[in-house]
Parts: C-alpha cells; structure tokens; sequence
C-alpha cells in the first residue's frame, strides 16, 4: 500500500484545521475518547457544536490563540492508502512553516472562503505549491453553506482563482476545483445533497485518484547519495563494502554501470541489499545498501549515478532562497549549504532578486533577504554538490542553509 | 475504522534513513529502550539498517523499578540476542540520591521522575543523540515533534524554536552539551507498528497478549494489581483476562479486557477499538496540555 502526503494552506478562519478534523471524523480516524474530549473541550469554551479544529491544534499558546502556528502531522487510512497531512498556519508571518509542511507534500490543498473569495492569501498558497514543484493542488471553496451553496459563487471565485493562478502554474500541475463545507461535511467524503450542480468528486475521491507518489521515478535521472559506507570487517564479512543510502531519483538495476562523484571512477552494481534480501531494482525513496564490482575509495556525501547521466559539479549555484531565520540573510556572510545529507561551506555573492511574500512586491539586486521572503541568491561554494534543477528533478534539486554560528536551519534553496 | 491490514513499506525506508543520518551525524547516539512494541520496531530498524554490520548504538533504558517483570526479562534477553550493549539506569537511585522525591497519594507514580534520571544518564554517557520510540499519532503535542529534536543543556524542548525540517534533510548540529532526540518512527500509526510486528515476525513481551492476571478499577480503567499502587479500601482486586495495549510503568499503564491472544487478533482489536492508545496513560490526563508541559520540561 502506499502512502500519499499532503499538505493543507488556508487563513487563519478558512476552516481548515475543522477541514482536517472532518477527514477524520468521516474516515472513522477518531476514537471515541478523543470524540469525549472534543466535546469537553468545546463546551468549556461555550461552543454548542462539537469543534473538530481542537483536534489538530495542539500546542498550548495555538489553542489559546485559537490559531495554528506550528506544522502539525495527521493521520489516516482509508483501505488502499495511508495519509499523512502536514496542517500548516495560513498566516504571511508563518510562511517557512508552510514552506516546511508542503515540502513532502505531493498534493496541496488551499482552502478559500467563499465568503471572501480569491485573496492575497490565496496566491501566496498557490504560489508556494508551486515554487515547491506541487503536481497536485485541490482548490477547496470552503463555507459553501455561509452563501447558500450557490453555484454562480463558486463560479466567480473559481474564474478569479484561474486568473491569478495563469502567471504561476506549472506545465505539469493538476489544478481540481471543489466546493465544500467542512463544519457540515457537504462534498467531504460523499457527494453533497445541497450541491448537485457539482459534477466532480468529493474531496476524498479526489485524493483517493491521485497518481501514486514515485509514479514518475522510472524516467528520472538516478542519484544516490551515499550515506554512510557498511564495513562489518566481521569474520564472515571480512571483505564486504556496502554503500548506504536512500534513493534520491531515478531507479537502479542490478549490473548497472555507475560513477561515483566527485571521484569519476566507474564501476558495476554487483548487488543492491535490502537487509538480507537480495534485489534486482530498486527505486526511488528506497533505504538500500548497494555493493559494487570494484574496490573504489568512497566516502559519505559522494554520489552514485548511471553512467552517462551525471548532474553537473556546482561549485557555484544560483537557486531560489525562501528565508526562515529572523537574522536577514546578507550579501557577503557564509552559511553551511546542506544539499541531501552532503555539507559544504558557502557564501553569498549576490541577491539578485527579491519577492515580499505579504505583499508580492519584486525588487532587484538588494543586499538582504529578511525572514519569509523569497529571492533569486548566487553562492559561491567551498566544495562541489551534485544538485539538479529542482524544476526538472525535484528529489535532487533542493538544499538548507544552516547558520554555523547558531547551528539553525536558516533557509532553504530550489536550485536553477 | 478502516480495514488495512498492510504495512507501508515506505516508512521503513524513512525510518532506516533517519537512523543512518544518526550514525553519520552525532558522535555517541543511543537508542532509548524500554522493551515495548515501539522500541523493538526500533531495534529491528536499527538492525536493518546497519546490516551486515552491528547496530552501532547502544541500549539505554530508564527503569523506574515499577515495571512489568515480563517487560524488563524480554529487554535483557534481545540485548544479550543481539549482542548490543544494554546500559540500565535506575529511578531508585536518583531518589536515594535526594535528587527527586517520591510522590505520594493515590495516583504516586515514577512516570515524571524518570525524566531527571535520564537527564543524568545521557550527562554521564555523553550521549549527544537519543533515539525514542516517539510517533505523532499519539497526542496533539507530539504531532508537531521534529524527527530530530534539539534540547538544550536543560534537556528542555521549545515548541515555538523548533528547527524547520524541509524534505528529508535533517540538520543535526548542536554544539557542546546540547543534545538531540531523534524520533524515527514519528509518521507510524500505531496500527503501522503492529502490522510491522506481524510482517517482520517479530517476538514481543508476553503482556500484550491476553491472560489471566490480578487487577482492580478505577476511574473506569483496569489496572494491574501491584505493591507499586497504592489503592483504597474499596478497590478490590479480582481476577479476569486482559491484556496490556501500550507498555509502561505499573502505576501509569492500564489494562484492556480483552480475548485477542495472537498478532492478527490484536490487529482486529485495533481496527475496532473506540480507545486511543494513550487513553489507557494515566499521565496524559493530568491536564488537556499535559504531554507539552511534561516535554517541555525534558520528557521524552
């Protein structure tokens, strides 16, 4: 079975943790003691109904405010799939939250009142979906019930969205439209009633019918980063050199010819282990260990890819930076650029463009990125890192950026 | 609930990944182990992941001296079949040593004082890394834990200065005295972890299967009859069949009335229960924020 991430955007009252709630409520996800907690939990705060958004915001300053701050993962099944949804804050300031939930996700949903209609919130969720490579972004026009489940509504909202998504989509990205109301379950797991001028699916069917996560892996590039290398120097394994790793993209075979990076040296899978198995191919995501005909000098951090298929040695990149630290990042300071599991030294040449996230204002060639926006930022790098475009190869496109002073995670990049 | 029977594999690929990153980025990880299902999913992992080599952390458990015999027996037996390094570390000490005290009163439990001897242990080994058995299903505070949590000199967790973790990318930088908890399982369910169980085979303490055994109620739960628990006149033990879906100390784990004596039988069990895992922890029902209050303060 397999299991499908997804990723939820929406202001702060577009019903979205009560969206989640509902999921779990309808899939049977929730068991009857935690029900008996909801229901305490709303009458102390004076609510008549059973308020389903309690269930996912957890910490204690979220549940006072009444809004999400933090990334928050859920969890539920239905018999064919495991979910898992990362419930980020729709607000501008929480932006890198956002950021750090959609990354996994392979859909995206975006919440829009209909009440309020396409806002700015709206296109900063797209455009995050987006800039994050999203193949599949369900626009959910929630609080159909607030406008009397009216069709023409949902039209307008639904053209407004089109107009503003046109700039920004993707080639390749799905865009499915849906109405729903989360407070009453209307088009949540079944067809509603009161929309039957709504064709299409309801949300669940709508995720149900999204294409497996590594559907694509089989034309991808190959790339494995090697983790750690397996030298039991045990008795009976006195001579085995095993490669460990997580499959970056891209699929492998038994017998393929590879070169490790940076070495250049060529050598032949001999065998691709899974524990004590024994495979003939693995793919993308898979944990493997991976041994190889020849005896060559490879450490952590150096890559293995198909002969004939190698990525570029960047020693310079340019990639799109969203900022995550409240410390502005400058022209000119060095940083740690984490890109997969492998570190290098790195420094800022040059910020060649910046977008204000809260109010997509653009500017050129400025000197800082303050925290949550995102820019166009040229680094000089003290080792090669073996990156894709992130566009063309998303597993192998994408870097952090650690502050070495603090040790935290400062931004992350989406290499051009 | 929904019928599903299967494991996704994927999670184990996750969970492998997190622990070799483990291995390649701290200098002396260990792997928080009490022999409950949690922690022997994270013992097997642990083994796959470093296969043909040995599993490169050792076992570390924090005993409060109130656990279930057949528990404590099952941890000594895998370490030694495993040939891992099993280091114990005792509540009873830290309290001989003035340096928590002992509650009092019906609900006296060593569930909060585990977490000073912990703090000391990891002092005294160096351990820079502990590895927990932790998953996000289980509470709302738990659900937005970092797969790599930083914890300061004090051992204590800050839900608003969390590092963000982006793809699979996890930074594990801290500088001296600082250390992290690792939590390799935290997108498991717990119906992940017994379909795990059953699709690796694996062996597990006896209590989690159904048998005959002692117990009183209380607070509409059943708990195991112990000199540990101090009952009151009108809670009086008597015997019937159950079974233990989540493992802990004596004092903060209940006991479900229960047939299922086989993996497949607790699977079913799962898929209909109408009780969470954590509602049979006493701990958890202190207050609605008690699990954050408790990781707050160094808690695992």
């Amino acid at each position: 079975m397999d299991i499908l991430r997804i990723a939820t955007a929406g202001s702060v009252d577009d019903g979205k943790s009560t969206l989640i709630g509902r999921l779990l409520f309808e899939t049977q996800s929730i068991t009857k003691d935690k029900i008996e907690a909801l229901k305490a939990a709303s009458q102390r705060k004076g609510l008549d109904f059973v308020d389903l958004s309690l269930l996912t915001d957890g910490l204690i300053a979220e549940r006072e405010q009444g809004i999400t701050i933090d990334v928050a993962h859920i969890y539920f099944n239905t018999p064919t799939r495991k979910y898992i949804i990362a419930d980020t804050p729709g607000h501008f300031e929480y932006t890198r939250n956002m950021v750090t939930g959609a990354s996994n996700a392979s859909v995206s949903i975006i919440l829009i009142d209909a009440r309020n209609g396409v806002g700015e919130q709206t296109r900063r969720h797209f455009y995050i979906s987006s800039l994050l490579e999203i193949k599949n972004v369900v626009v959910a026009v929630n609080k159909m019930d607030l406008v009397d489940y009216d069709e023409n509504r949902y039209e307008e909202i639904k053209k407004d969205f089109f107009e503003l998504s046109d700039k920004l989509r993707k080639p390749n990205q799905n865009i499915t439209f849906i109405p729903i109301s989360s407070l009453y379950g209307e088009n949540i797991v079944a067809k509603s009633e009161k929309m039957s001028w709504y064709s299409g699916e309801s949300l669940l069917g709508i995720l149900e019918a999204v294409a497996p996560e590594n559907i694509d892996s089989a034309v991808l590039p190959f790339r494995f980063p090697v983790q750690h290398v397996i030298r039991p120097k045990s008795e009976e394994y006195h001579d085995f050199r095993g490669y460990a790793g997580k499959i970056a993209s891209g699929q492998i075979n038994k017998g393929d010819m590879v070169t490790a990076l940076p070495s250049q040296q060529i050598s032949k899978v001999k065998e691709i282990l899974k524990h004590t198995d024994s495979l003939d191919s693995a793919h993308q995501n898979e944990s493997v260990v991976i041994t190889l005909e020849d005896n060559i000098d490879i450490s952590r951090g150096n890559m293995l890819v198909k002969i004939g298929e190698q990525p570029e040695l960047k020693k310079q990149v340019n990639a799109k930076i969203c900022w995550m630290d409240t410390e502005p990042m400058k022209v000119g300071k060095a940083y740690l650029v984490q890109h997969g599991i492998n570190r290098v030294k790195a420094k800022v040449s040059s910020i060649d463009t910046r977008l204000e996230i809260s109010t997509f204002e653009e500017s050129e060639n400025v000197d800082e990125l303050k925290l949550n926006q995102i820019g166009e930022v040229s680094f000089k790098l003290g080792g090669a890192i073996f990156a894709d475009n992130f566009e063309a190869n998303p597993g192998n496109g994408a870097f952090i950026i650690i502050d070495e002073f603090n040790n935290n995670t400062v931004g992350v990049g989406f290499v051009k | 609930m929904n019928i599903n029977k299967q494991f996704p594999r994927a999670l184990e690929d996750e969970a492998i990944f997190i622990l070799r990153e483990v291995a390649a980025q701290f200098e002396k990880p260990a792997i928080l182990f009490s022999g409950g299902k949690d922690s022997i999913t994270l013992v097997r992992l642990a083994q796959k992941a470093f296969f043909p080599g040995k599993i490169p952390f050792p076992l570390v458990h924090v005993d409060t001296g109130h656990n279930f015999p057949e528990t404590t027996d099952f941890r000594d037996k895998l370490a030694a079949e495993l040939g891992v390094e099993l280091i114990i570390r005792n509540v009873e000490d830290s309290i001989k040593a003035g340096k928590v005290k002992e509650e009092t009163g019906k609900y006296a439990s060593r569930n909060a004082l585990q977490t000073v001897t912990l703090l000391d242990t990891i002092e005294e080994f160096k351990f820079d890394a502990c590895i927990g058995g932790a998953r996000r299903d289980e509470e709302k505070a738990r659900a937005k834990e970092r797969i790599f949590s930083v914890r300061n000199d004090f051992g204590e967790w800050d839900a608003k200065k969390q590092r963000p973790e982006l793809f699979d990318m996890l930074n594990g930088k801290i500088d001296l005295g600082e250390n992290v908890r690792v939590f390799p399982i935290s997108n498991w369910t717990e119906l992940d972890v017994w379909n795990y169980i059953k699709a690796e085979n694996l062996e597990i303490p006896s209590i989690y299967f159904a048998h005959e055994r002692e117990v009183f109620d209380r607070d509409g739960m059943i708990w195991s009859d112990s000199e540990f628990i101090n009952k009151s006149e009108d809670e009086v033990p008597y015997k019937t069949i159950v079974r233990f879906r989540t493992v802990g100390d004596m004092t903060c784990t209940a006991a479900v009335s229960s047939t299922a004596d086989n993996i497949d039988t607790i699977i079913e069990e799962i898929l209909e229960a109408e009780i969470s895992e954590r509602g049979a922890r006493i701990d958890d029902k202190r207050s609605e924020a008690a699990m954050e209050k408790r990781k707050q303060q160094g808690y695992f």
